[in-house]
């Protein structure tokens, strides 16, 4: 511990963000050289598959690395998994994308590993600083991807305010990492075990660093930049925002209560009232909205709000000790995991039949698809059903496990505040699967020709709705997994 | 000596400032600049904070704080050009394509 060599076991832990970067660094460079647009695609799906491949060396060398600075266990090798899987299905998503929108790719696809990385920093973080360093990484790369399409009015203006809300974040949760570190006089998590949960500095520290947090995980009322964001990027970074910065963020969240017991004395009333906020105003919002990718915007705020009632089941069932809080960690885990596929699985198919300059984003749109396109129409109602949360899809299982993790922890209110949102959910779920089916097309849609679904989108939709519906019929193998008692590597 | 309470009280009133700032200003450059500002009160915190438990480790975040933030900034004047060349205006109040 003392000695100031990293090993190579250091290096395997962080494998995967290596690789990572150094694919993204590879297309940059490569960039002036290569004319050829599916030598890039290729590249950076070889980088995201490699950084996968490296999770599980990463995952073999156990323990904290850098001298606590990063911790390799199941809880990181899963987000690492998770992110990479998410940057996989969005590179294949992205390629004719890109090519329909003619922008340039190598410039995309390294910004997304970048992305990547820093998700995947952020889930093995052990010590605020690299937590810090990892969030942005993927928020600085983030803001870029947003405004990618730099010449639609749109695409700025949503770079625009994510940005510069982002950075207020930022700062909030810098602040709350300096106050932590004033009360307890260390950044790692590892070392705050004793700090003293009643103290004035630790606690206005960890509520400045919830308020950062909660600005990335879009919860209420810190939620207002989402649905412009989402509306504003390309389709594809929105399928990424919607899955990968969100699932990493609240890995951030889950590690610091499962290290410091402090912050769990403290948080409970605070994720009761984020988690009632948030769904109803994601549920709310998407009511009115007549933009599929509004909706779509609107329905990921609500499903954050979700995972915080799962969160407040985590922090109640804390004081019971670790082994009493693992079905609400096991709760979360397999809700970002399901909801990341489907989200993935809907943006694909709004980005691809949004057609050139993104022009068909209307719920008319959607009317009458089932007669034009039957299978795209077929795999959208998957997806919806699943965010539904209707039985033989992930959604249900993730649902339920956060049901289950509030009812056991005696959060009824909660749990029956949840099920009213889930039944407004259902409202306009239903609704774009009612315009799909029952609507007929308008005249300039029915004499449109079908839109093209290439190889590497079908892939997406294939792999993201085979696995909603696994993980729908079968769950418990994630939810084993999850369930370790060594999760947290210790 | 000055007491570390003064420079956390600094610290705070420039953070304050900084959001105050962020909340009420309409220019996005000036609204960029109270982020910086922010970030700047953080690292008072923690030179002030390292001072105060005599460790070094307070100061080295600091280093990287300042790192990110200039990359932060080369972005962030990427995007403000970007705007100010696609409208012409810098009022974040008709950056507006985009509403509840």
């Amino acid at each position: 511990m003392n000695s100031a060599i990293p090993t190579i076991a250091d290096f395997y832990r962080v494998l995967p963000e290596l690789l990572w970067c150094g694919f993204g660094l590879l297309a940059m460079f490569l960039q002036p050289f290569v004319r050829n647009r599916h030598f890039f695609t290729a590249l950076a799906f070889i980088g995201a598959l490699a950084g996968m491949a490296g999770s599980f060396l990463s995952f073999r060398n156990p323990g904290a690395g850098f001298y606590g600075l990063i911790q390799a266990d199941a809880f990181s090798f899963f987000f690492h998994l998770l992110v990479g899987t998410v940057a996989v299905l969005v590179v294949l998503a992205a390629g004719p994308y890109l090519d329909r929108e003619r922008l340039p790719v190598a410039e995309f696809y390294a910004l997304l590993l970048f992305a990547t990385a820093g998700m995947g920093v952020l889930a093995s973080a052990q010590e605020l600083l690299t937590a810090f360093i990892g969030l942005e990484m993927s928020s600085i790369s983030s803001y870029i991807l947003a405004g990618y399409r730099r010449d639609a009015l749109k695409s700025g203006e949503s770079a625009m305010k994510y940005f510069l809300l982002g950075s207020f974040a930022t700062a909030f949760f810098l602040y709350g990492i300096a106050l932590v570190y004033g009360a307890t006089g260390t950044t790692r998590l590892d070392m705050m075990v004793d700090a003293d949960p009643l103290g004035t500095l630790l606690k206005l520290g960890l509520s400045m660093i919830l308020i950062g947090l909660g600005f990335k995980v879009a919860a209420a009322p810190f939620q207002i930049w989402t649905p412009d964001v989402y509306e504003g990027a390309p389709t594809p970074v929105t399928a990424l925002f919607s899955a990968g910065p969100k699932a990493a963020a609240f890995a951030l969240l889950l590690r610091i209560f499962a290290t410091v017991p402090a912050a769990t004395h403290f948080w409970f009333w605070a994720f009761w009232i984020l988690a009632v906020l948030t769904m109803f105003a994601g549920n709310l919002g998407a009511l009115v909205q007549t933009n599929i990718k509004r909706l779509l915007a609107y329905s990921s705020i609500a499903h954050a709000g979700y995972i915080l009632v799962a969160f407040a089941a985590v922090t109640s069932m804390a004081k019971g000790g670790r082994s009493e809080a693992a079905v609400a960690y096991a709760a979360v885990l397999f809700y970002l995991l399901s909801y990341a596929l489907v989200k993935l699985g809907a943006f694909t198919i709004v980005s691809q039949l949004g057609g050139a300059g993104e022009k068909n984003l209307s719920l008319d749109d959607y009317a009458g698809l089932s007669q034009r396109q039957p299978v795209v129409a077929a795999m959208l109602s998957i997806y919806l059903l699943s965010l539904l949360g209707l039985p033989v899809t992930a959604g249900f299982f993730g649902k339920f496990y956060i049901f289950k993790a509030a009812v056991n922890s005696h959060l009824l209110w909660l749990a029956v505040l949840m099920a009213i949102n889930s039944i407004i959910g259902a409202y306009y779920y239903l609704r774009v699967i009612v315009l799909m089916y029952m609507r007929e097309p308008s005249a300039e849609s029915a004499a449109a020709a079908p839109v093209g679904f290439p190889l590497t989108v079908s892939v997406v939709l294939a792999v993201t709705a085979i696995g909603t519906i696994l993980f729908g019929l079968m769950p418990n193998p994630v939810i084993n997994f999850i369930l370790q008692p060594t999760l947290f590597g210790h | 000596m000055v007491p570390t309470n003064y420079y956390i009280i600094l610290s705070a009133i420039l953070f304050g400032i900084g959001v105050f700032a962020f909340v009420f200003k309409r220019n996005i450059i000036t609204i960029f600049m109270s982020i910086e500002l922010m970030l700047n009160a953080v690292n008072l915190a923690f030179v002030a904070f390292s001072q105060a438990w005599g460790k070094l480790d307070g100061q080295v975040f600091v280093l990287f704080v300042i790192v990110v933030a200039a990359a932060e900034a080369a972005v962030g004047l990427g995007i403000i050009i970007l705007i100010a060349r696609n409208r012409q205006t810098l009022n974040v109040e008709r950056v507006d394509l985009m509403k509840l």
